[in-house]
């Protein structure tokens, strides 16, 4: 038989369960246009606009203390460049059926990020304005690295005290409303902040006014879940660097399913190892008595 | 009685110093045995590596990337030495949840070498942490990521290395001479055995859960959403293929601190081990194979991946898993040990496979771990075999434990 006490202590771990679920359930927010009951600011990145002189990596740099990159110096495209510690945001040029194109890369700022979620110390954070920051609690542990579908998040290998470096989208800027450095800096208007309902429509005026300037898609509307970066493009946008095959489900979406199963075990694994223990015990007495005569 | 120790008569802390003193000294008859000569200098080199990686950074000493951050020292150190410590959970589920009374004698010996596992390649993760005195920042509070995987990792982490402490803890008491502390212990075993096959089960599947939002990072034929079921389905029979593998071993360097009874019982449980083995791996086996289908990839295996993938699923577990059963049918233990060395290997593959190989495999530059890393992976796996021995050679592990214990036998 089960004792009382022991039923209690059964019951209190299950409780215990039900009340981690409503901890452990990750936000399932749908890839709505508002956080926090604001909008999401954004920035509209026009490829066809862009001359890739990269005045925004020389702001990028100026406004968080990074090393400032020589504008001047052309050999930089000859290679296709990732962001880096030392650089939030990089210009690619690639060609294509169009001729020479220019993307601007930095963190595509999700609206619902897998860094953020795969985040245990909450260090990634998804501010209510839009921006993904990163703070000073990390551990250092590298899973927004794994997690993050465009492989955005930077560490600092060759420090004692390493840090991940990333675009931050300007929060200290945007948060006092101004424009992130880049898209003040950009001479061509290729980069246009705003809110992202806006920059959506924005986008999608454009294509249906010059139909044939543009590739017939948004490059951060859906996919992933949606994101605070969204490009426009002439040519299709694998040919300028960017990842097709990512689907429009948002990556914390993937682990939903796992987390939620967690409480479900944490509850009925030690009643059902609990009850086969009871079962197993009356038979070994069972057994003992039977010896003893 | 053979091989059971006297406890000592501890009446005060000053007994308990002297004790413990006593105890540290080595017990080996010489010096310079074979592990000696080659694990010390290992040991001693890889202290000075790893107090280099914290005064320069990871780039130091290894080979990790913006491309690939994690590199064995995660995929390794911590995905394959906590499955191979999953033997712990599944062995406690069967000696004291289903009571079989078969595999009593080898509990402590596999409680104790889980415990260790988790000590030394869970704490293996501090060296692969950036930062790593923020690791209290997920157990103090410093702002919870409750949608994190690797919170819920973290957390099972700790409280399943507490869960196995209370699981292994008599035989410290016995050892020490406390007998009413012991009792208490023994009491607290049921419980600590239920709670930890459920913090098991969950981060067991929880590690390969981590790796659900790399997807389009790992190749398909790896990535599932079944990861986490999978993890879990191999940790079972990658736990009891270790359990016959350090048997083997311990059986050699330890065996005389084992009696006659357990040496004649000792061929059954490895025969039974080998049927569970058989069992789970089959299981694992059948659901790697409906992944497969589901996942439609057919194309893939026609291709470099490909055939590493056949290499995993066939040569390194349907092959063992037949062996298995062949062993049991035949009665040979010998053929039981070579399939549990390729179950490992097996599990070794398939978790560097997630993490390491086929992650990003499509990168034109990939990770190869550099020796240092591979030289501190050496030095935890020496050190906790030098504790492992240290307890081994002191506790009732191996041995039977002290008379008076039978006496006050708890359930």
């Amino acid at each position: 038989m089960i004792d009382r006490r022991k039923f209690l202590k059964v019951l209190g771990a299950g409780i215990g369960g039900i009340a981690g679920n409503t901890l452990w359930a990750p936000p399932v927010k749908a890839a709505e246009e508002v956080g926090g009951g604001r909008e999401l600011v954004a920035v509209l990145v026009d490829t066809t606009r862009c001359i890739g002189c990269r005045s925004c990596e020389v702001a990028c740099a100026e406004a968080h203390g990074l090393p400032i990159p020589d504008q001047s110096d052309e050999s930089v495209f000859e290679k296709q460049r990732q962001t880096s510690v030392t650089q939030w945001t990089v210009v690619n040029r690639f060609k294509t059926e169009k001729g020479e194109v220019f993307a601007k890369k930095q963190c595509m700022h999700c609206n619902q990020p897998g860094c953020v979620a795969a985040c245990l110390v909450r260090a990634m954070e998804k501010r209510e304005e839009g921006p993904v920051t990163w703070s000073g609690n990390c551990m250092g542990c590298r899973y927004c690295m794994v997690s993050c579908p465009f492989d955005i998040p930077k560490f600092e290998y060759n420090s004692w005290n390493p840090k991940i470096q990333k675009c931050n989208l300007c929060y200290e800027r945007v948060k006092e409303g101004k424009q992130p450095a880049c898209v003040e800096a950009c001479p061509a208007e290729a980069l246009t902040f705003g809110t992202r309902r806006q920059l959506i429509e924005e986008a999608k005026t454009r294509i249906y006014q010059n139909p044939d300037t543009y590739y017939h898609h948004i490059y951060g509307e859906y996919e992933v879940g949606g994101s605070s970066y969204i490009y426009l493009s002439a040519v299709p946008f694998e040919q300028i660097g960017f990842r097709t095959d990512l689907g429009t489900t948002s990556y914390p979406k993937y682990t939903v399913g796992f987390l939620y199963s967690v409480p479900v075990v944490l509850l009925l694994w030690p009643a059902f190892l609990l009850g086969v223990s009871q079962i197993t015990k009356r038979e070994e007495e069972i057994r003992r008595k039977g010896e003893k005569k | 009685m053979n091989g059971t120790i006297a406890s000592p008569n501890i009446k005060n802390f000053k007994d308990f110093v002297a004790f413990i003193l006593k105890e540290m000294k080595p017990r080996g008859k010489t010096p310079f045995t074979l592990f000696n000569v080659i694990s010390v200098p290992v040991i001693l080199l890889g202290v000075v590596l790893i107090v280099y990686r914290f005064i320069k950074g990871l780039s130091s000493i290894t080979n990790l990337s913006q491309d690939f951050p994690w590199g064995i020292w995660i995929g390794f150190d911590v995905m394959t030495g906590v499955a191979f410590a999953g033997g712990a959970y599944v062995l406690c589920f069967v000696v004291y949840i289903l009571r079989v009374e078969k595999y009593h004698p080898i509990i402590r010996a596999t409680v104790l070498n889980g415990f260790l596992a988790y000590v030394f390649y869970a704490g293996a993760l501090v060296l692969d942490l950036g930062r790593p005195w923020n690791i209290i920042n997920p157990i103090v509070g410093n702002k919870f990521g409750l949608s994190s995987v690797l919170f819920l990792v973290a957390w099972h982490f700790l409280l399943y290395m507490i869960a196995e402490f209370v699981e292994i803890s008599p035989a410290f008491a016995e050892w020490l001479g406390f007998r009413r502390t012991r009792k208490i212990l023994s009491g607290l075993t049921l419980g600590a055995v239920i709670f930890g096959i459920t913090l098991s089960t969950l981060h067991q599947s929880g590690l390969g859960a981590l790796f659900l939002m790399a997807k389009g990072k790992i190749h398909p034929l790896w990535y599932s959403e079944f990861i986490p079921v999978l993890f879990f389905v191999s940790s079972i029979f990658a736990g009891l293929s270790m359990v016959i593998f350090e048997g083997t071993i311990s059986h050699k360097v330890f065996g005389e601190q084992l009696d006659e009874h357990h040496k004649r019982s000792y061929n059954d449980i490895v025969i039974g081990l080998g049927k569970v083995c058989a069992g789970a791996m089959f299981v694992y086996f059948f659901l790697k194979v409906l992944i497969f289908i589901h996942g439609q990839h057919w194309s893939l295996l026609n291709t470099k991946m490909g055939y590493w993938y056949l290499t995993e699923v066939i040569g390194l577990v349907l092959i063992p898993c037949f062996l298995f059963l062949q062993g049991v049918r035949h009665r040979n233990l010998m053929v039981i040990r070579v399939a549990s060395i390729l179950t490992m290997l097996g599990i070794i593959i398939n978790r560097l496979n997630i993490s390491v190989i086929a992650f990003k495999w499509y990168a034109p530059v990939h990770y190869i771990p550099s020796w240092m890393e591979i030289e501190t992976t050496l030095t935890v796996i020496f050190a906790e075999i030098w504790v492992f021995r240290w307890i081994v050679n002191r506790m009732p592990i191996l041995r039977e434990a002290p008379e008076w214990t039978r006496e006050e036998k708890t359930e």
